[in-house]
């Protein structure tokens, strides 16, 4: 082996030894500057492989005799990421760092600003449907006028009875409607001025068993803020999650700033991870935003008992899943858990106030609203209600979450469950004479050929228009621009369309979901639509078990 | 504007006459981008960029090559005939002439290519797709001048037929459709594209000898012209070519060494691409602002670009070491300067549906195009070029290549599974 190597290091060598020879002297009138720089070039990119390959080699060779090839002092050049990757975050990031290059920053008009106000919205609702996992009939405990507490049952599913699903507000039962074939669509609660509390016997922390726990966050509807992945369905109340992961930022287009979000809720985020930290048999591991000059807030940075990560890079890196790819990666055989910051304080907030707390500071974004603001509210708030008097322009959509992964609602609809931001945006449904060849500066992209490129600092006034039309994959390499994990998405895609099964799980269908290809969605030349696809392929390798 | 909208809506045919439907649709979503909106799941705002504006970037990108290679036909026309020698001399007429050469065929390319692409997809029930956009402009640029129309013709929906539209239209075909539609030249009327007599426009060869055509009807319009402004005319032709024209392309004399290929073209000639050639593959600068482009606007692999250079480049130094005979012994660098290396290069291994589709495999693809490249340039006794067919049989293997990385993927990601399973 190590004979072969030699060999033709010295072969490719002399070759260019000869070739150097060969050009330097004044073969007529071709030796000028252009074929001086070619050759130049190609001498200094062929060294370089060379050093690679015999690089490589020396690595197997440490390997076949049982060295660590991870050792830096075997290789002869200094490893790539020694270079280019900046192996230390900013100063006030201690501890594990992850620079992700990937991705791309959609910057929107209309961002949530100033302080938390209080909203005036009454009307609450539960929606069966934001729960993943459920069946669509579940088996509603209440029936309308009747009145509830705040963390009184309103419904369980029939195939998983133990999980509760609980009132987030105190009041009366307005509605119990119904959607497609006898579905329960939502379950609409009339809060009252005063809020009630159902009171919670929480268990001691130090001292319970698991499965004490377990029993008390699923009868406190604790249970229904864990989320199983892969699949992102609610967690399975059999199975022990490898780890359990919180991101403590949000990178999406107008996200809400997280460290506002949680301000003055310290104690019970800390007391929430300290609860999940019992339900896991790894850590609960925190993702922290190293991007920005300053350090996030101190109720994530502080925080005990976890485990941290740091990241820097751009969309989607605030997603949990990339973090998860970057910190324990969910393989076919394991199971992990994520559960949003507020989520993880309203869990908090069963043991320190021994209440199922509902409070919820959600961001009113977009650029279609008279004053994009942070509003202080309820899980499953009214969205009417908290826009109210708000809204600019009629011709909007409007979206629980954001503009890549939330879902369109109407007015008289309500936030989702998990949801903490509320965007509106303009409805696209112009034509635009050449709309497709003149440079366009309005308009976010990704992409090098529009001149916003060359501007990054630009803020888009975005519309839901396509911008072309649907066509095969053409465009190779996009995706995996836009997605910072080890995954090919567009093979992922290509698999799921053929239902080839093995494909989907070697290529990595259990590390996504959704709001991952959200980013390549939307970056998408062929317009194809990236979340459809993988919740189909997501269903069925669910549903084959 | 929008009165202009009203009136071309009301034109909108029926949806029963799919034909016409679709036509109507096709001109439509060029002249505006249509309305629709994104649906109620997934994304709800998408990216300005789309299929319509990525094609169009590749035909813009060549544009400088139609532009050169228009006025090449006619210089390269009238430098044989021994008139207006000098390159800027008597612009006018090189460029009446290289449009009278060009345009039909232009337009042939385009009324067969989209034809066939209208109405399939009519008979499909899809919208037009954007793919002939690039084909066609492709095709006249790797074309010789004076190809007849009926053989451009029957390559085009050859090309486009069996190419394309049996494997379910654009982006889901195997090999590339221009080179596809050269290719069938070349093995069915291999006479018209090989060769020393068929690179240079205008020219009657009778018993070895060769003759300037005569001017007809068009070119007497132009005569017409000119002489008002008192310009240069065509006259009337059959003039006998100059002494010194061979008509040979630098790769077809370069089997004789680099020796004999500098007594006719200087290398600063053959790199600016005042040679004779297909249309729009000699100039090389014009060719490489086209490639930076469409690496500036992220259209194309830089990764494909490079590692053909890297390809082509290893394998002409390795023929440089062997050195059997005249053509390997060409110093290795000088292979760019001829044939159609950068063209190749830039515009067709770069096709994103035809290449490798994981970074690591444009890689190894690219490298490949550039070796078998030098390959059957240099061993091919038959023709001289070997772009044409080293593109074509790496885009069989490249889903070979694909499948080899993903497997890779697949296998790393198998080992964690079981790493993490114990």
């Amino acid at each position: 082996m190590r004979k072969g190597f030699t060999r033709l290091h010295l072969i490719t060598s002399l070759l260019f030894i000869h070739q150097l020879a060969q050009a330097q002297s004044p073969s007529g009138s071709g030796a000028n500057s252009f074929t001086m720089i070619l050759l130049a070039i190609v001498v200094l990119i062929a060294f370089f492989i060379i050093l690679r390959v015999s690089d490589n080699l020396v690595r197997i060779e440490a390997n076949k005799s049982g060295l660590n090839s991870e050792d830096e002092s075997l290789s002869s050049l200094p490893a790539a990421s020694d270079i280019f990757k900046q192996k230390n975050g900013p100063a006030y990031a201690k501890g594990r760092y992850v620079a992700l290059k990937k991705g791309h920053n959609i910057l929107l008009e209309g961002k949530a600003e100033g302080p938390v106000i209080a909203a005036n919205a009454n009307t609450f609702a539960l929606q069966p449907a934001n729960f993943r996992g459920m069946s669509p009939i579940p088996k509603v405990e209440v029936e309308v006028g009747n009145t509830v507490k705040a963390g009184d049952h309103l419904f369980f599913d029939k195939k998983n009875p133990d999980v509760k699903y609980v009132s987030p507000v105190s009041g009366e039962v307005i509605a119990v409607n119904r959607g497609d074939r006898r579905s329960i669509a939502n379950i609409v609660i009339l809060a009252d001025k005063q809020q009630q509390y159902r009171s919670l016997n929480a268990p001691n922390l130090e001292t319970c068993s698991r499965e004490e726990l377990v029993s008390f966050l699923l009868d406190s509807g604790g249970w229904s803020f864990l989320r199983q992945r892969p699949f992102d369905i609610i967690a399975s109340t059999t199975e022990i999650p490898d780890n359990i992961f919180v991101s403590t930022f949000d990178t999406a287009p107008l996200a809400p700033n997280l460290d506002v979000v949680m301000e003055g809720k310290g104690a019970a985020f800390q007391r929430g991870l300290d609860v999940l930290g019992k339900l896991t048999k790894g850590k609960v591991q925190l993702g922290l935003d190293a991007t920005g000059e300053n350090p996030p807030s101190a109720v994530f940075t502080t925080a005990t008992g976890v485990g941290k990560t740091w990241f820097s890079g751009k969309h989607p890196v605030g997603n949990v899943g990339v973090q998860i790819h970057h910190t324990a990666p969910i393989t076919t055989k394991n199971t992990v858990w994520t559960v949003g910051v507020q989520d993880v304080a309203t869990i908090g907030a069963l043991f320190t106030e021994g209440r199922f707390n509902a409070d919820r500071v959600v961001a009113i974004t977009g650029a279609e609203l008279i004053q994009p603001k942070y509003v202080q509210t309820k899980i499953g708030a009214n969205i009417g209600e908290l826009l109210e008097g708000n809204l600019a322009n009629d011709h909007v959509r409007i979206l629980t979450g954001d503009v890549l992964s939330g879902s369109k609602v109407s007015k008289d609809g309500f936030l989702h469950f998990y949801d903490d931001q509320i965007t509106v945006v303009e409805e696209g449904d112009q034509v635009e004479m050449f709309g497709w060849l003149l440079p366009d500066l309005s308009t976010p992209s990704a992409s090098k050929a529009l001149p916003g490129s060359r501007f990054p600092d630009t803020v888009y006034r975005a519309n839901t228009n396509m911008h072309g039309e649907k066509r095969a994959f053409v465009v190779t390499g996009q995706y995996e621009e836009m997605l910072p994990m080890d995954i090919y998405p567009q093979h992922l895609m290509k698999a799921i369309l053929t239902n080839d099964y093995e494909k989907m799980e070697g290529l990595g269908i259990h590390e996504l979901i959704e709001e991952d290809v959200a980013l390549c969605e939307f970056a998408c030349t062929s317009k194809q639509p990236l979340q459809r696809i993988l919740r189909e392929g997501l269903d069925m390798v669910h549903e084959q078990g | 504007m929008s009165t202009l909208l009203e009136k071309i809506k009301k034109l909108e045919p029926p949806k029963e006459k799919r034909f016409l439907h679709t036509l109507y649709d096709g001109f439509f979503t060029f002249l505006y981008t249509p309305d629709h909106t994104t649906q109620g799941v997934g994304v709800h705002i998408r990216d300005r960029m789309d299929l319509k504006r990525t094609m169009v970037m590749v035909v813009l990108a060549l544009q400088l090559c139609y532009v050169f290679g228009t006025y090449n036909i006619g210089h390269q026309h009238f430098l044989a005939l021994g008139q207006h020698t000098s390159f800027l001399a008597a612009i006018h007429l090189k460029l009446a002439y290289g449009l009278i050469k060009i345009l039909p065929i232009f337009v042939v390319t385009h009324l067969v290519g989209l034809g066939i692409e209208f109405y399939y997809a009519a008979k499909k029930g899809h919208g037009i797709e954007e793919g002939f956009l690039v084909t066609g402009a492709l095709i006249p640029l790797i074309m010789p001048p004076d190809i007849p129309l009926w053989i451009l013709a029957m390559a085009v929906a050859f090309a486009v037929i069996l190419g394309k539209e049996a494997f379910g239209g654009t982006g889901m075909n195997v090999v590339n459709i221009a080179l596809l539609s050269r290719v069938f030249v070349f093995f069915a009327y291999p006479t018209t594209i090989s060769g020393d007599q068929c690179w240079v426009a205008g020219l009657e060869y009778a018993n070895g000898a060769a003759t300037g055509q005569t001017y007809g009807g068009v070119y007497h319009f132009f005569d017409w012209i000119f002489n008002g402004l008192g310009w240069a005319t065509f006259g009337e032709g059959g003039r006998t070519v100059a002494d010194a024209f061979t008509g040979a392309t630098p790769l077809g004399l370069a089997s004789q060494g680099w020796d004999k290929v500098t007594s006719v073209y200087s290398p600063m000639q053959m790199f600016w691409g005042a040679i004779p050639g297909s249309v729009g593959e000699t100039c090389k600068p014009l060719i490489i602002i086209g490639a930076l482009m469409l690496i500036a606007t992220g259209i194309a692999s830089w990764r494909i670009m490079l590692s053909c250079l890297l390809g082509a480049g290893f394998m002409a130094i390795v023929f440089n070491w062997w050195g059997f005979d005249a053509f390997m012994n060409i110093p290795w660098y000088y292979h760019f300067y001829m044939g159609s290396f950068w063209f190749a290069m830039a515009f067709m291994a770069t096709d994103p549906v035809t290449a490798a589709s994981t970074n690591r495999g444009k890689w190894i693809y690219g490298f490949f195009i550039g070796m078998l490249g030098i390959i059957i340039r240099v061993m091919n006794p038959a023709y001289p070029e070997g772009w044409m067919l080293a593109i074509l049989f790496m885009n069989v293997f490249a889903p070979l290549i694909d499948h080899f990385v993903i497997e890779s993927n697949i296998k790393r990601r198998q080992k964690l599974a079981t790493a993490s399973g114990n």
